[in-house]
């Protein structure tokens, strides 16, 4: 039976794919099947099989050491033919984009990458990515006989998981080591950020008149217990790290409450906040984008409305 | 060291109005790709300092009816020379078809170490087209470098993976793809943009590159593309500062999102 075929590097990611795979092969007469790579591959085969999977391949092939992209190309090619697979699902991590494209021409197949939303129509996969930097939503199918989807991470919520047969298969796989090799690993400097699992967010943009400014938004995180998010320019001002962008190039986020504070809300930006519960903005001008984008909006200049803000959720 | 960097010239994605959820594309004008001048960047920074280079820009025409114009600006920016794929076909490519016509024509250019790419384009920013073309040239490829030096075997990269910086690093000739943390763009002076049109400039169509409209035709089918239906409930406060303050933080505990 053709099957479809799920892998990602992340395996809360791949776990979120082969439920939903599992999903879209009922529906398609598929079987749900899933790989593993790398290092430590085969400890990771029982937790896709409680979220669905029915097969699982599993190579911990000295080649995949690294997890090259080059390699791990090859091995999902390999394990697509013997898996006969139609649909590869990847996940939308940088890993995974830089994956579809590479794995999509081994199979001479089409892909879509970024994909926020699938849904089955008429006995296919449609994939929804955006397109136009953000301000549209391109749906499409894809026509080859094996096609290739990496899809966001977090698209897909496990809800009542039921276990697949879990049939751990070692495919033969031929594979030669990448001439592309890790030379070293260093942490990030400055502190961890999480945006994608923050409950509150508050992201600033250029409404910010200097770097030391920064510091009204923070007291403003500190009573909404938030993270801090940025846009692109302040980014490129290196005024705050690359880890705090949100948006079309940055974090995807899923805030319950998402405050702007001077942004003007362009796409790029609000496509990463888009599917956040509640939006709020604050804004000088009340011709900016953002108000169309917010649920409530305060026009005013952001000095005098931050510290007001602040003192009196602070008295909450 | 040889470096081509294959450029996107896409519709400026900020002068893309809405009509109706339909984009409304009539009269937008078509720029340089913001992360393609990157990689531009990256790849002259990268010839200044090895020496004895040339950086060579590609782009295919999807549309634009100035590229001559636009790609001026690569030109002005410092490429020696530009390849311009101009052939109605492209305009019915996808992501897969565009990689088969960067690849034949980087073939065709030859003698080159390098090849550099935007991690994606600005308008769609798949990201397929640079790792498409080093599965067809058959090329070692490192994606979404923020640093680039020559060393090692060939090149040394830096990506950002989440809370790492890991540096990779493979021999020649290689594909790399950019972000736009990797440089500031130089900003191209009168002089530079005048001197450009003096640059050689060279036309190709499919047939030059051996290629047909079949081979590159988008094997996707596009459903819709429209805005997104916005759900938002709009409401601008009034009054004082004070005032909308406190009608935000009552609207925001009556949504259940702020504790009392």
């Amino acid at each position: 039976m053709a099957d479809i075929l799920v892998y990602s590097e992340q395996l809360s990611t791949a776990k979120e794919l082969t439920y939903k795979a599992k999903e879209f092969a009922g529906a398609l007469g598929l079987g749900a099947s899933a790989a593993v790579l790398g290092p430590d591959a085969s400890a990771k085969a029982p937790d896709l099989a409680a979220v669905g999977a029915d097969k699982i391949y599993v190579s911990e092939d000295p080649a995949l050491a690294e997890l090259a992209i080059d390699v791990v190309a090859d091995a999902l090619a390999q394990i697509a033919k013997e898996a006969d697979a139609t649909y590869v699902l990847l996940g939308s991590t940088r890993l995974g984009k830089e994956l579809a494209g590479r794995l999509a021409q081994k199979l001479d197949a089409g892909a879509a990458t970024d994909v926020n939303a699938v849904e089955v129509a008429d006995g296919v996969l449609v994939a929804a990515h955006y397109s136009f930097g953000g301000a549209t939503v391109a749906r499409e199918t894809i026509d080859t006989p094996v096609k290739v989807l990496a899809v966001m991470p977090k698209t897909f919520e496990i809800d009542a998981p039921s276990a697949g047969a879990g049939e751990v298969v070692t495919p033969s796989l031929s594979l030669s080591p990448s001439p592309v090799k890790l030379v070293g690993r260093k942490e990030k400097e400055g502190e961890s950020v999480n945006l994608e699992g923050a409950v509150n967010l508050v992201c600033i943009g250029r409404g910010f008149g200097t770097k030391e400014d920064i510091e009204l938004a923070n007291q403003l995180c500190a009573a909404l217990n938030a993270e801090l998010g940025c846009t692109k320019s302040l980014c490129d001002w290196e005024w705050l790290p690359e880890a705090r962008l949100v948006g079309l190039s940055g974090a995807k986020t899923k805030p319950s409450l998402y405050v702007s504070v001077g942004i003007s809300g362009q796409v790029q930006h609000t496509v990463g906040v888009g599917t956040s519960k509640i939006i709020a903005c604050i804004n000088k001008d009340e011709k900016a984008l953002m108000f169309g984008a917010s649920d409530y909006g305060i026009v005013g200049d952001l000095y005098e409305v931050l510290p007001v803000l602040t003192e009196k959720l602070k008295a909450l | 060291m040889n470096i081509i960097v294959p450029v996107k010239t896409n519709v400026d994605t900020e002068m893309v109005r809405i009509k109706n959820r339909e984009p409304v594309l009539e009269g937008v004008p078509y720029k340089l790709g913001d992360l393609d001048k990157n990689a531009l960047e990256a790849a002259l920074q990268l010839a200044a300092e090895v020496g004895d280079s040339k950086v060579i820009a590609v782009t295919v025409n999807e549309g634009n009816r100035k590229i001559k114009d636009t790609i001026k600006e690569a030109l002005a920016m410092g490429a020696d020379e530009a390849y311009i794929i101009d052939d109605p076909a492209a305009l019915a490519a996808d992501q897969a078809g565009i990689a088969k016509i960067i690849a034949k024509a980087v073939e065709k250019i030859g003698d080159y170490d390098l090849v550099i790419f935007a991690e994606g384009s600005t308008d769609k920013y798949s990201g397929q087209v640079g790792p498409r073309v080093a599965e067809q040239l058959g090329l070692p490829e490192i994606g979404y470098a923020r640093k680039i030096v020559a060393g090692g075997a060939g090149v040394q990269v830096d990506r950002g993976m989440g809370d790492f910086i890991e540096t990779w690093e493979t021999t020649l000739p290689a594909v790399v793809t950019v972000t736009s943390e990797i440089n500031e763009p130089r900003v191209c002076t009168l002089m530079n943009i005048m001197k450009a049109g003096k640059k050689p400039q060279t036309d190709w169509t499919l047939a030059d590159l051996d290629l047909d409209a079949d081979t590159v035709a988008s094997r996707n089918t596009l459903i819709s593309n429209l805005a997104e239906e916005q759900a938002r409930k709009n409401v601008v406060f009034e009054g004082t500062i004070e005032e909308q303050v406190d009608k935000l933080i009552d609207a925001l505990i009556k949504e259940g999102v702020l504790e009392a």
